[in-house]
């Protein structure tokens, strides 16, 4: 058993604008089973920091607990990171990005940690509208505890186990839309082509990004009768637009022929470079997007891409007026204004 | 593009690329893990019977194995391959027992050798053992060709040259030492069944530049010089040498005319110092031992004055390449007057057939070299063959080794009546897992990132007191124990299996040195079919090297086919682990006749 990987790397790799190449993005060896879907999610998040040239040091990992929110540690390993309790990252996410604005959030987390026990959390994080990209690993199971049913499977499934779904299951995607996130999208583990861009546009964007990642767990949900299955995945996917990211620092060079392209533009002067597949899609309506999940669902098809984007989105600290200077770098002068501050605050309540 | 044919040996051979760089295509990693092992005599023995010489290889090698070493291609030095082959060599048991039999019953075929350097003796020790009667001829009073007379006791002692001539010696050579062979014509006529060519290239080239008359005295090719110090006829020099030449020859004469006693010696070479012929190792060697290399310096006269040699004259030249690569020499208009009192020719060798009468039927090109078919080395008259630098001019010993077994095999098939070029053995070949448990394997496979060890020496200054001592002292264990941790086990394949991969990706993932490619094949379901630009355009590192192999796959469940580029892949094992359903495995090459894959 390997638990390091070599340090020697292809002698062709690029590096980025930091002159850094992927392989500084990763981080330890995974522990996970062998071919998790969680491990490709892995490799998209570095693949994607890679190409943002994002410095590792402004990012902070954020998750709860189970085996989507053990993947922080195989990714960035010179970022900051939390590993929380069961379904409170969003808490702990909270806490961080109040302290330090500045920082890039990426938040993985289970569809056990957040469609279960952190459905709260989720819901309230989303309605908060938090600077951060939130992703969840969707096997429809609790994979670290051996394979229960999560409430994502979908009703009439049997776990590995031969345990029915007896139960409605929840869209986490539709939940979020619901609660209105700025940025929601599904994606496959399987699929980097579409997930790497949707990463890098969720990093980019300002506000809350919702990611919702379906991730074959090889080991206790990849029978013949599961709906999170590679076999069942590679076969029922379908896509309603190819978005591609394009940076802002690139020159734009449209290779879509007109009328089916669409840009929409990032706060940073980024694009999303949206090409339709199927000619109803649009990305700014939610309640259509609702529908269409809904829609492809009932057909037995699982519908995949960017859902809904907001790019005039606001965010927690612009909706409650904080101030511009992380909390964590506010020295104690400005904490502390003194007693003729507070005499003023004082005289204004009275 | 093709799938890649995984049902014959070439593929992956081809991925070995030290074993597949060797002429004789020893299998270098499966020795060094041996080593690893300290199983020093199995390594010698897989050594000896493919390369023969493993005690003289691991010392005197051309190595072209290291620069084909796949380390050179992740960081900066080979694996010391020949090095570790001398380990073996030193550390080995008495090897006697593992030797092949030879039957007392014979076959009833004789086959006569001419010469006794390493190409003759690698067709007796390769036909011994089937029962053919080999005699040997040999003009000198020993055996081992240039391997005693030219390469000099402080690289080569003669104790082990001896002791691996004997092996096979001793298996039965009738051998006709001190009798030279001067009518092919007559030994046409004697009873033989086939005559192999082992006589090697011994004619040193003159450089025939004004002076060379009149200096004829002072004026010496290397290979004869060298050849007479080995056998004693030399046993001073004077002063002032000039060794001429960029070669190995040339290293090997300044080196020796050093230890006689020479004060200055100064080889001349008109190439740049980085082109000159001679091995890296040679010239650092030469330098530390003191002797001044000039390169950028054509001789153009020897220069004579009142019947007295004073020295050479050279033109200092500058090295021009065209576009082609191909290099011109352009005089600066500057010369240089070396004076001395010894001149040492070094700039080539050719074959010499004197004793081949052009009547028989032996027909040569052009270049008054037998014409010769390159699979068989056949001869125009079917029962000679010939093998070494005799065969195509000079080259090194291992060539030579590889030559003796081809010619081996074409004289076995030749005496049983068979068309020695379509009827070639193929070898058989057999991948073996090395998967010891889910996630172990049998061998080493995590990566050693440490640099190549340094082989000790004695000191510079004794080396060069002594005409017979040997200057490299060879790695010890400990040295030898670390430096074969670097090898990267290449002949441990990465085999793919279509039918049990999910496509999860896991591997490509895993994979430190980007290897491994899902890629989409277009609107085609063949592979064949599909537009190379358009697969090779989607590999995670696009541009790849033209000298190295991919692996491709048959269509996948999804129609994704999976390409590997076989260049850097570091065979550590990682895709097979990380893969769920073990589509992957790591399997170590096994063939059954490395003789039958010289080509
Ligand atoms: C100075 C020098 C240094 C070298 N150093 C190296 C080195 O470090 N590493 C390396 O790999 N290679 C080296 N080589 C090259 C290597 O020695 C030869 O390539 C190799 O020995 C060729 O082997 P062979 O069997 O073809 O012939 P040879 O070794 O040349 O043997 C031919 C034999 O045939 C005999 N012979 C010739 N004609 C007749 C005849 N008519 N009748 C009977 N006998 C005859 C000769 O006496 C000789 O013994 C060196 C060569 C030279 C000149
Ligand atoms: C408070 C608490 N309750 C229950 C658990 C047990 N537990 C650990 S992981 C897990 C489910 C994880 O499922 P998911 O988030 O889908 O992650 P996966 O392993 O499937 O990636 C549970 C219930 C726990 N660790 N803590
Ligand atoms: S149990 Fe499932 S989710 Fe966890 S590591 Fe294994 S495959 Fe991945
Ligand atoms: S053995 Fe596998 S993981 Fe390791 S370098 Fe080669 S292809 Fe990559
Ligand atoms: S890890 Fe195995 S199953 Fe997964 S993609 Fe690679 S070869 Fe296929
Ligand atoms: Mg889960």
């Amino acid at each position: 058993m390997s638990f390091i990987k070599s340090k020697f790397h292809h002698p062709r790799i690029p590096t980025n604008d930091l002159g850094l190449n992927y392989r500084d993005y990763e981080g330890s060896l995974s522990t996970l089973c062998a071919g998790c879907g969680h491990d490709a999610i892995t490799s998209a998040v570095v693949q994607a920091c890679f190409e943002l040239s994002v410095p590792p040091h402004q990012v902070a990992k954020m998750s709860g607990i189970g085996c989507s929110s053990k993947s922080p540690n195989y990714f960035l390993n010179k970022a900051h990171g939390f590993n929380s309790v069961h379904g409170r990252m969003p808490s702990v996410a909270t806490g961080a990005n109040m302290a330090n604005r500045d920082l890039i959030y990426l938040g993985m987390s289970g569809d056990g940690d957040s469609a279960s026990i952190g459905l709260g959390q989720f819901s309230h994080v989303v309605r908060r509208q938090l600077n951060m990209l939130y992703m969840v690993a969707n096997n429809g199971v609790y994979g670290l505890t051996k394979g229960q049913l999560a409430a994502t499977a979908d009703k009439g499934v049997t776990n590995k186990a031969g345990e029915l779904s007896l139960f409605t299951d929840i869209d986490l995607c539709i939940m979020a839309l619901q609660l209105g996130a700025t940025f929601v999208a599904r994606s496959f583990s399987g699929d980097k082509k579409q997930l790497v861009p949707l990463i890098k546009a969720a990093i980019s964007h300002q506000g809350f990004a919702y990611i919702d990642i379906i991730s074959p767990c090889v080991t206790f949900n990849n029978h013949k009768d599961s709906t999170r299955s590679y076999d069942y995945v590679h076969e029922h996917i379908t896509t309603a637009a190819i978005a591609d990211f394009v940076p802002m620092k690139k020159e734009i060079t449209s290779d879509c022929a007109s009328g089916e392209g669409e840009d929409i533009c990032l706060h940073d002067g980024s694009l999303m470079r949206i090409r339709k597949i199927q000619d109803d899609y649009q990305t700014t309506d939610p309640m259509q997007a609702i529908v269409d999940i809904a829609k492809y669902k009932k057909k037995g098809e699982i519908l995949t891409g960017l859902f809904y984007l907001d790019p005039t989105a606001t965010h927690y600290h612009e909706i409650n007026n904080t101030c511009d200077m992380p909390l964590n770098q506010l020295t104690q002068d400005a904490l502390c204004p003194g007693s003729r501050v507070l005499t003023g605050i004082n005289n204004s309540f009275r | 593009m093709k799938t890649t044919d995984t049902s014959s040996y070439h593929h992956f051979l081809k991925v070995v690329d030290c074993q597949q760089a060797c002429p004789a295509h020893t299998p270098v990693p499966e020795y060094i893990r041996l080593i690893a092992e300290k199983r020093y005599t199995d390594a010698y023995m897989i050594n000896w019977e493919s390369n023969v010489f493993p005690g003289v290889l691991g010392r005197v090698c051309d190595r072209p194995c290291e620069p084909a070493c796949r380390r050179v291609r992740v960081e900066e030095k080979p694996v010391a391959i020949c090095r570790l082959k001398r380990v073996a060599a030193d550390n080995k048991d008495d090897i006697y027992p593992y030797l092949p039999k030879v039957p007392t019953q014979k076959n009833g075929k004789r086959i006569a050798l001419i010469g006794a350097g390493p190409a003759s003796l690698t067709v007796a020790r390769d036909l011994l053992p089937l029962g053919y009667d080999i005699v040997l001829f040999e003009q000198d009073m020993k055996a081992g060709g240039m391997m005693r007379s030219q390469i000099p006791a402080f690289r080569l002692p003669e104790t082990v040259l001896d002791e691996e001539l004997n092996y096979i010696l001793n298996m039965g050579v009738e051998g006709h030492f001190g009798e030279e062979i001067s009518s092919l014509k007559k030994l046409l006529q004697a009873n033989f069944d086939a005559i192999f060519v082992g006589t090697g290239a011994p004619n040193g080239r003159w450089l025939e530049i004004p002076g060379h008359e009149q200096g004829c005295t002072n004026i010496e090719t290397g290979i004869s010089w060298l050849s007479s110090v080995t056998f004693g006829h030399t046993s001073s020099i004077p002063k002032r040498v000039v060794v001429l030449g960029g070669g190995n020859t040339a290293m090997d004469c300044c080196r020796t005319a050093k230890r006689l006693g020479a004060e200055q010696v100064t080889v001349l070479v008109r190439s740049s110092y980085d082109a000159m012929k001679a091995s890296p190792w040679e010239k650092e060697d030469a330098k530390s031992e003191g002797i001044d290399i000039k390169p950028n310096y054509t001789p153009i006269e020897y220069v004579i004055k009142n019947d007295q040699f004073i020295g050479v004259r050279f033109a200092q030249v500058e090295s021009v390449y065209d576009k082609f690569g191909k290099r011109t020499l352009q005089e600066t208009g500057e010369t240089l007057l070396v004076e001395c009192d010894q001149v040492l020719v070094a700039v080539g060798q050719d074959t010499a057939f004197p004793w081949i009468e052009r009547d028989i039927g032996l027909r040569f090109n052009k270049w008054q070299q037998p014409a010769l078919n390159k699979a068989t080395l056949q001869s125009s008259l079917e029962q000679v063959f010939f093998g070494g630098d005799a065969a195509f001019g000079p080259e090194n010993i291992i060539s030579a080794v590889a030559n003796g077994h081809q010619a081996a095999i074409s004289i076995d098939l030749f005496c049983q009546g068979k068309n020695t070029e379509d009827e070639r053995p193929e070898s058989g070949f057999n991948l073996v897992s090395q998967k010891m448990g889910i996630h172990d394997w049998s061998y080493q496979s995590s990566i050693d990132h440490q640099a190549r060890n340094l082989v000790p020496h004695i000191s510079w200054d004794e080396a060069v007191k002594s005409l017979n001592t040997e200057v490299e002292l060879g790695f010890d264990e400990k040295l030898a124990l670390e430096e074969a941790q670097r090898c990267l086990n290449c002949d441990v394949h990465t085999v793919f299996n279509e039918s049990t991969c999910i496509e999860c990706s896991a591997c490509d993932d895993v994979c430190p040195m980007d290897c491994i490619n899902f890629v989409d094949v277009g609107d085609t379901d063949q592979v064949e079919n599909a537009d190379a630009q358009h697969l090779l355009s989607q590999l995670r590192v696009k541009e790849i090297n033209p000298d190295q192999e991919l692996l491709v796959s048959a269509p996948l469940k999804t129609g994704h086919i999976m390409i590997k580029d076989e260049d850097v892949c570091l065979h550590c094992g990682l895709c097979a682990e990380r893969c769920p359903t073990g589509a992957w495995d790591m399997k170590k090459l096994v063939i059954d006749n490395i003789g039958a894959t010289i080509k």
